[in-house]
């Protein structure tokens, strides 16, 4: 073994590729079979996709770094479930370019944050956490309210989702500017567009508070509002079998 | 610059301009934009490093003895690069540590706050300290092992330089709020492929390299960063596969979702952990400690088991990130199992370096410098002890989620990779400028207990908070319900968030002490040099590589 190997190491290329050889191997038989087993994520017909408002809510959620304090994945244990609900299936961040299941709860999880607070709570909590949670160690994002949204490149991020196998339509690209404006205006004219393309389920709401003009407060709190309600997998599985 | 040649002078330049009208189309295209910003940022480094080439065009080109020397200057640099990055990153480390003790601390300000500053912390640390410390060590040790040149001037700068450049664009981009969110691979597209552009380029001064060695057999070293260097781009080149929304843009989408992103994100993210964090570093520990200890290497064997078990096994470990997640089980049960298994071969490097230091043990009492080297490895076996027993699905019920993971990598950063860089530092530095010893042997042995004490009351104070918290979440009451809030679990986590705080304060202090010491080395070579106004003397070729156990 020894002697073979005082061989491999005089030379430099057959050693390299020896590496490549030797490293390929777990990641190859861990990842590659994800794509091609059906069983790693469920059927969920009623999934719909997020709007161009969720999208750009998903985005300044990113670009905050939320994911860095709080996880997007129930782990199947008796507690998480009990403390946040039905544990998390694959299919649920099925179209979550990349997913954002985190690492780490200094917050609490947010995969089922979604409809559990008010609007207007969460305003007021991204707004300044102290406000509504004295005790709250989050940052307070005061800009988000007097930031307003860009819309105009949103058939883009649309399209470049498409591209990696989210299913928009054409109709869907071509109208994201106003489907953005349309959720969070339920009173004007283009909010029915919304629901006519993304379901009648759709939270159409003044997010922020204020229907004239469209804020990322408007946007994040959009996404927020709908974590876990994608699709309802979740609650019709049977989720008896848990870990202590 | 001024031993670069005619032709690569010119080749430089013309890089530089090139990278310079990227820049200026970045900017173009991202016109008010945080695009835009890393356009600009890109076209003044670019232009500031063509003034630089230009003012040096007319020096006398080198004559040929040059080339019977080592070539050090892209090392030197990188010491010092590394030592800036060290500061820098610790005290962003520092800064968002406090913030979670004293979450006002943001001014509110956008780029102020946690979520911004910390992947500046954690791409600071990782690659701008870390890799810096390896590019430059690489180098060095490279040349000595083969007993060959690097095989041009050029290309040591370019991959230097140009990897520096994608950790400015990479930690000003955080700051803007441009991020991919996978963690430890934040960098948008378009930083990622000029990363591919310079690790290309890496990658060939070490083929070259070699090609040229007068020694037969590769030296273990060598391995290591040879697996680091390759193994790292895979990950990088198939973790980053996005599609940008425009060229025009920063903004891209994974090609990868959900599950299948999880899985290929922590296949990435702990093997960034093996081959970036591990293997480049135990290639500076099976240089640096034995030459500083004047022992050879204990057992040729263990390095062996050592560096296939590590190549071969890491890669598939990721998925104990993902226990009790939607990755489907058989994964979870692959990577827990690899991971038990991954405690032999990194034992048996941890092993090797402390049985290389058996009739050495006075130098690591009377030397600060060896005790650095030997203090990581100590810490490499306890953090690849701790890992694997974490990576238990019952113990990562508990501790996933919590601080303690953060006390965990901590433990790793801070006793493996900070304490071995900063040995072999304290090694490299008296070498490189020719001095018979650091500035101050003294200020060695301050940073080296600031940096043992901040690790060891970071770490504790990470254990602490992790395992209550993880804890708690899961504590019954009689009434068979929950027992604590999450709010209680983020209010008993206080006082240890401040201790971590301080301990992190404590090893950033030790960092600028290091970097003080290391300056004034420099500065006592250039006086002295000053005074016998000799040139600079590069250190003669095919000096007795002295390789240990070979």
């Amino acid at each position: 073994m020894a002697d073979l190997h005082r061989k491999l190491e005089r030379s430099a290329i057959r050693f390299m590729l020896a590496i490549i050889a030797v490293a390929s191997i777990g990641g190859l038989v861990e990842i590659a079979p994800l794509f091609t087993i059906g069983s790693t994520v469920e059927a969920a017909p009623d999934m719909r996709v997020y709007t161009p408002l969720e999208v750009a809510g998903r985005n300044i959620y990113m670009r905050e770094g939320c994911y860095a304090c709080h996880s997007q994945m129930i782990r199947s244990l008796r507690d998480e479930v009990e403390r946040y609900g039905p544990y998390s299936l694959a299919v649920e961040s099925k179209y979550d370019h990349p997913m954002l299941w985190g690492s780490k709860r200094t917050g609490p999880d947010l995969a089922r944050i979604g409809e559990k607070y008010s609007d207007a709570w969460q305003v007021a909590h991204l707004n300044n956490p102290r406000d509504v949670v004295p005790q709250s160690i989050m940052p307070a994002y005061r800009w988000l309210l007097r930031t307003p949204l860009r819309t105009d490149d949103l058939g883009r991020h649309l399209a470049a989702l498409r591209t990696v196998g989210v299913p928009y339509t054409d109709e869907m690209v071509a109208n994201a500017p106003i489907d953005a404006y349309g959720q969070s205006a339920p009173d004007g004219d283009k909010a029915r567009g919304v629901t006519e393309r993304y379901g009648k389920a759709t939270h159409v709401r003044a997010f922020d508070g204020n229907p004239g003009e469209l804020t990322e407060m408007d946007a994040l709190v959009a996404y927020l509002q709908i974590l876990g309600g994608l699709t309802d997998a979740a609650r019709k599985t049977d989720q008896t079998a848990l870990g202590e | 610059m001024t031993k670069l040649t005619v032709t690569e002078r010119q080749i430089g330049l013309i890089i530089c301009l090139v990278v310079a009208a990227i820049g200026l189309a970045m900017a173009a295209a991202g016109r008010g934009e945080p695009f835009g910003v890393q356009g600009f940022t890109v076209l003044l480094l670019a232009l500031a490093l063509s003034g630089f080439i230009i003012a040096r065009w007319d020096a006398p080109p080198p004559d040929r003895s040059l080339l019977e020397h080592y070539y050090d200057d892209p090392t030197k640099v990188g010491i010092v690069l590394t030592m800036f990055w060290a500061v820098i990153a610790m005290f962003v480390g520092v800064w968002v540590a406090a913030l979670l003790a004293w979450p006002e601390l943001t001014f509110d300000a956008a780029w102020a706050s946690f979520g911004r500053l910390r992947p500046v912390h954690t791409s600071g640390v990782i690659f701008g300290f870390g890799g810096n410390a390896l590019i430059a060590t690489s180098f060095h040790v490279l040349q000595r092992t083969s007993r060959a040149r690097l095989p041009d001037q050029l290309s040591p700068w370019f991959v230097l330089i140009g990897y520096n450049l994608f950790c400015i664009v990479a930690a000003s981009g955080y700051l803007l709020g441009i991020t991919q969110s996978k963690e430890y691979a934040e960098p948008e597209w378009y930083a990622d492929l000029w990363l591919v552009i310079v690790w290309i380029v890496y990658f060939l001064i070490f083929v070259r390299t070699l090609a040229r060695r007068k020694e037969p057999h590769i030296y273990v070293a060598n391995w290591y960063y040879m697996a680091f260097i390759l193994v790292v781009a895979i990950l990088h080149i198939v973790n980053n596969l996005a599609v940008p929304i425009s060229f025009g843009s920063a903004k891209s989408y994974s090609a990868f979702s959900g599950v299948q992103d999880a899985m290929t994100q922590w296949w990435y993210g702990h093997n960034a952990v093996a081959f970036f964090l591990t293997s480049g570093f135990l290639g500076m520990m099976y240089y640096y400690l034995p030459k500083r200890a004047g022992r050879p290497i204990f057992s040729y064997p263990l390095s062996l088991i050592s560096f296939w078990g590590i190549t071969f096994m890491y890669m598939w470990a990721g998925s104990h990130h993902l226990h009790y997640t939607a990755l489907p089980q058989w994964v979870q049960t692959l990577g827990m199992t690899f991971s038990l298994v991954l405690l032999v071969p990194s034992w048996a490097s941890a092993g090797n370096a402390l049985a290389t230091l058996n009739g050495a043990w006075h130098k690591v009492r009377d030397d600060a410098t060896l005790r650095f080297m030997m203090v990581a490895a100590v810490f490499y076996g306890l953090s690849t002890f701790e890992g694997s027993f974490m990576a238990i699905r019952a113990v990562n019920s508990v501790s996933h989620y919590t601080d303690w993971t953060i006390g965990h990598v901590h433990g790793g950063a801070l006793g493996w990779v900070a304490m071995i860089t900063f040995g072999s530092i304290y090694a490299l530095v008296p070498w490189m400028w020719k001095r018979p010893a650091i500035y101050s042997p003294k200020l060695v042995e301050v940073h080296f207990w600031l940096a043992l004490s901040g690790t060891i009351v970071y770490v504790f104070s990470m254990w602490n908070s992790g395992i209550i918290q993880g804890l708690m979440w899961r504590t019954y009451n009689e009434n068979g319900t929950l027992a604590y809030s999450f709010l209680d679990t983020v209010e008993a986590m206080h006082p240890y968030y401040i201790a971590r705080t301080f301990g992190g304060l404590l090893f950033l202090l030790g960092a600028i002490v290091g970097t003080y010491n290391v300056l004034m080395t420099i500065r006592q070579a250039r006086l002295e040099r000053g005074v016998e106004a000799g040139g600079e003397v590069d250190l003669p070729l095919g000096r007795p590589a002295a390789l240990p156990g070979e």
